[in-house]
């Protein structure tokens, strides 16, 4: 199978060939996927060099003249290291982008924590208005890239990762899906945490919820589980832990409620090794999931 | 007789207008130092007017210094952008002017600045954006300081700009003398290594620095420094 990266210059490049307001900005990162796209449309392929501010003041300068900017490097390079640039010459300046992010939290373990971006999204949570896109399969990045990119001049992050659940789901860019109902708790897995949470919660009663977009966040869809499946939440994100309790919270604000958040802790490990050794090491394999939604629903949630 | 008769205002004004905002004749070197480049760019060289903020031809200017925008809210007065009855209010809660400038709240203002480093970054990706859509009309213009420049951000901008060729980008340099590491060789020579045409002028001269903001530089972007009093003169 192919990754959700392998999507992203395909998709872009149609897109530039379709929409003359599209422009990519990447830093060296992922420019041989453009090459072509550069070939034919050379004052909207620009590849500043290994220059991340300036990656973000670029796009920013690109929008503010009319253009759709499409920003690309991996996580740690496009929202840690030129955060003010993106709260600034996008947010302050009133103007949109679509940042498209690769490596998500721990993509190359072997590559160490330079290039680990466990809390990129709770970063971005510090900022208004950012629309954040967490595919989990290849296809479902296909269509929320292209959601992004059309979502007129918002603020899009679009976080493509090497892990990935089996199937993609039709997935419309802005709702949580139900993929199973219960009456004894709410589990929602983020993007690639799928496959995990459904292995995790099998023959429990519990609804599961699929999140692609997570900001803003589904709080209509939480609260309707929460109707059948009462007020008590796990949220199993593939980023920092916690990123999205206080949504959570907010969404059942006058209800009572409890709140789970599960996913990438914040101590660095300091390990190398695999993708699946991390996923372990963080308690997101599904065995280790089962183990902490049940000590968290009781007794109540075996169907 | 109506009062809407456009009052003309000239050069001579600007300290008039700047004692609106400061309650004060005499202005401190951080909001004059900008002053005279700012009104030659605004009287003689841009291509903008408030009626043209709307067209995408009209020329760019960024104030990326956006410290001690006094000057700047000045001639964007005397130019038409703001009126005189905006700047006694200057800083204050329920005015659009703030110590530094927003520009979604000022007429005129390409670009919200106050942290230092992000208008030459800005200002190249809108050279790009107005080169991508065939708009060769337009020239973008950036101001920013000389204790600014020590911002990476800029080297990152300078160093692109001249290898890309961005002809319609031109910087302008306040050297007022402020940046605690003088840079060896001097600033243009910063510029002139990385592919820029440059000049060095007097920062107070209108003369020229009109000669040096309107001299040809083909294929190249443009700084020009305007050396005006050190800051702690």
């Amino acid at each position: 199978m192919d990754t959700m990266r392998d999507r992203f210059a395909p998709v872009v490049s149609q897109l530039l060939d379709e929409d003359p307001r599209v422009a990519v900005v990447l830093a060296e990162i992922g420019k041989d996927g453009f090459a072509e796209a550069q070939r034919k449309h050379p004052d909207r392929v620009i590849n500043v060099g290994i220059r991340e501010q300036l990656l973000i003041g670029t796009g920013a300068g690109l929008a503010l003249t009319g253009l759709r900017p499409v920003v690309h490097t991996f996580a740690s390079f496009l929202v840690e290291r030129p955060f003010e640039q993106v709260k600034l010459d996008l947010g302050h300046q009133d103007a949109g982008a679509v940042l498209v992010s690769a490596a998500a939290s721990f993509d190359w373990p072997a590559g160490g924590f330079t290039h680990m971006a466990p809390g990129d999204v709770a970063l971005l949570d510090t900022l208004d208005g950012w629309t954040v896109h967490v595919p989990g399969h290849p296809d479902e990045a296909d269509t929320l890239l292209r959601h992004a990119v059309a979502a007129g001049d918002d603020k899009v992050y679009v976080r493509l990762s090497m892990q990935s659940n089996a199937q993609g789901l039709a997935v419309d860019g802005a709702h949580f899906l139900t993929v199973r109902e219960g009456r004894a708790g709410v589990v929602a897995a983020v993007g690639p945490m799928l496959d995990a949470v459904l292995a995790a919660t099998e023959g429990l009663d519990v609804t599961v919820l699929y999140a692609t977009t997570v900001r803003p966040f589904d709080t209509a869809s939480l609260r309707r589980a929460s109707e059948t499946a009462g007020a008590d939440v796990v949220l199993v994100e593939p980023y920092l832990a916690g990123t999205s309790t206080a949504a959570a919270g907010d969404a059942l604000a006058d209800v009572p409620h409890r709140v789970l958040g599960l996913g990438v802790g914040r101590r660095e490990l300091r390990r190398y090794g695999d993708i699946d050794e991390h996923v372990a090491a963080h308690g997101l394999d599904a065995g280790s999931l089962r183990k902490r939604i049940d000590g968290f629903l009781g007794e109540r949630v075996q169907a | 007789m109506t009062l809407t008769a456009k009052q003309s205002y000239t050069y001579a004004d600007l300290s008039r207008l700047m004692g609106l905002m400061t309650g004060d004749e005499k202005h401190g070197p951080a909001a004059t130092s900008t002053m005279d480049a700012l009104w030659v760019l605004y009287d003689r060289v841009l291509r903008v007017t408030p009626e043209r903020m709307g067209d995408p031809r009209r020329d760019r200017f960024l104030l990326s210094k956006g410290h001690g925008p006094m000057a700047y809210y000045a001639v964007l007065t005397a130019k038409g952008f703001l009126p005189a009855e905006w700047l006694p209010g200057f800083g204050s809660y329920d005015s659009p002017l703030g110590h530094h400038p927003d520009r979604v709240l000022v007429p005129g203002a390409e670009i919200g600045s106050g942290s230092l480093g992000h208008g030459l970054p800005i200002a190249v990706g809108t050279a790009l954006g107005l080169r991508a859509q065939g708009l060769d009309e337009p020239r973008v213009w950036v101001l920013i300081g000389d204790a600014e420049l020590d911002e990476g951000s800029n080297h990152e901008a300078i160093a692109f700009a001249g290898p890309a060729g961005l002809e319609r980008l031109h910087t302008v340099v306040i050297d007022n003398s402020s940046a605690s590491h003088a840079r060896p060789g001097g600033i243009a020579a910063r510029f002139e290594a990385a592919g820029w045409s440059a000049a060095t002028v007097d920062g107070r001269d209108h003369e020229a620095l009109y000669a040096a903001f309107t001299a040809p530089h083909p294929g190249r972007p443009r700084v020009v420094v305007a050396q005006v009093e050190p800051k702690d003169a």
